[in-house]
């Protein structure tokens, strides 16, 4: 019983010293987090500059411009997961601690989330308005990036995890990760086409959750396993 | 329970169609000190690897007080610290901030201890800088302060004088002489002679 309740200490111990190193190294490089950002605002400000700045033609492909431009804005972040931590040599002390491998990389999933997802989802709005999309869409598109981009970065994770030791990875972490994040994105700005057209989105909202509880149970036994196969070499 | 620490047996490792190592049986007890020797690229790194767990032998097993290492991982892992090729630790991160973290991997509450095992290795005054700051030294005695903070069975150590300046170097004997002297083992890499070492075995890899 002591035994046990020691282990989940332990866990917790290590889940949240992993979130607070990761975090502590982000804020000191801004820039790596920035960029990302930085890629959603502009894409999503150029389409009316390079399409039509006309209303009723914006608020039509609002959803779809807003939820590409943050996926490809998840995928330009997915370096900042394992890359640097291979380099520096932290991922193999990753994987001979006695933890489980499981909680690190929960947390440092969960910390990427942090700083890419939550960010775009948190600033999905006032693009949103630019592209004059209704209120209801608007509230549509910032639950679908809630539920949606930690799968994103779950399915990120494991390209990421299995490429960590290639070099030149981009074009190869794309080709991985993109046909995996192609349900989501449907679902996704789906539920925000509903949403406009008065629709009911529980069902998209209830798929989305489905593949977010099986990213969160399944994801990370890829990942350990990817990230053990990668750094064997 | 067989009484060797470590042991590998009949170990065979082969990278990109050239065989490293073949048929290679070799141990380390409590209290002894072995040296892996050999030219560059024979070997030595992947040896240290596929003692650690990291990378898989061709053939061959590892063994932690008589269990295959994949069975005991999570007791093997408790006991053993290694020291890699990389720094390990983290650029952006300060010193102190850096052993934090290795004493969470490990489990150890050892936030007390953190700022006595730098001044040990002689980086009084720098556990709140940067570790892009300090040099590719004392970069490396950050990382050997875990040895001091975190106490292990077996140390592993892959060419820890590297960047060390000789009054380091006279240290770090005299850490692995304390080690051995306590009940550990050390197995390391190095191409420097270890003239102090009592009982230190040497393996050469070819």
């Amino acid at each position: 019983m002591t035994a046990q309740v020691d282990v989940k200490q332990v866990n917790q111990g290590i889940f949240i010293a992993m979130i607070r190193r990761d975090m502590t190294a982000a804020f000191r490089h801004p820039s790596d987090l920035i960029n990302p950002l930085i890629f959603f605002v502009v894409v999503v400000t150029l389409f009316p500059l390079a399409v039509t700045p006309e209303s009723d033609f914006l608020r039509e492909i609002a959803p779809g411009v807003l939820w590409v431009s943050a996926l490809l804005a998840t995928l330009l972040s997915l370096d900042m997961l394992f890359q640097s931590d291979f380099q520096d040599g932290t991922l193999e002390q990753m994987i001979l601690s006695p933890q489980p491998l499981y909680a690190s990389i929960l947390a440092k999933v969960f910390t990427h989330w942090l700083l890419s997802g939550l960010p775009l989802t948190l600033l999905s709005p006032l693009l949103a308005m630019m592209l004059f999309l209704s209120a209801d869409g608007t509230q549509a598109l910032m639950l679908t990036l809630l539920l949606g981009t930690p799968v994103l970065s779950f399915i990120g994770a494991i390209g990421s995890a299995l490429t960590v030791g290639l070099r030149k990875t981009d074009l190869l972490l794309s080709l991985l990760v993109l046909p995996l994040y192609i349900p989501v994105l449907i679902f996704a700005s789906g539920a925000v086409q509903a949403a406009i057209a008065g629709l009911p989105i529980v069902g998209h909202l209830a798929l989305l959750g489905a593949l977010l509880a099986l990213a969160v149970v399944l994801a990370p036994v890829a990942i350990s396993t990817a990230l053990r196969i990668s750094l064997s070499g | 329970m067989s009484g060797r620490l470590l042991e590998g047996i009949n170990l065979c490792c082969e990278r990109d169609h050239r065989v490293l190592f073949e048929s290679l049986n070799m141990g380390v007890d409590a209290g002894e000190v072995l040296q892996i020797e050999g030219p560059n690229g024979s070997g030595k790194t992947t040896l240290l690897r596929v003692l650690t767990g990291l990378s898989e032998a061709t053939e061959g097993e590892v063994r932690w007080c008589g269990q295959p290492i994949r069975k005991a991982r999570t007791r093997y892992y408790q006991n053993m610290q290694y020291l890699g090729h990389a720094a390990g630790i983290k650029q952006a991160l300060t010193a102190h901030e850096n052993l934090r973290w290795h004493a969470a991997l490990t489990g150890l509450e050892g936030d007390d201890q953190i700022d006595d095992a730098l001044a040990k290795v002689g980086l009084r005054g720098y556990e709140d800088v940067p570790c892009y700051t300090l040099s590719a030294g004392q970069q490396r005695r950050v990382n050997l302060a875990r040895l001091h903070l975190l106490p292990a069975k077996l140390w592993i150590l892959d060419e820890p004088f590297t960047a060390i300046d000789k009054a380091g170097v006279s240290a770090i004997e005299a850490l692995l002489i304390d080690q051995a002297q306590q009940g550990g083992a050390v197995i390391l890499t190095t191409h420097q002679d270890l003239q102090h070492v009592p009982g230190l075995r040497k393996l050469t890899l070819k």
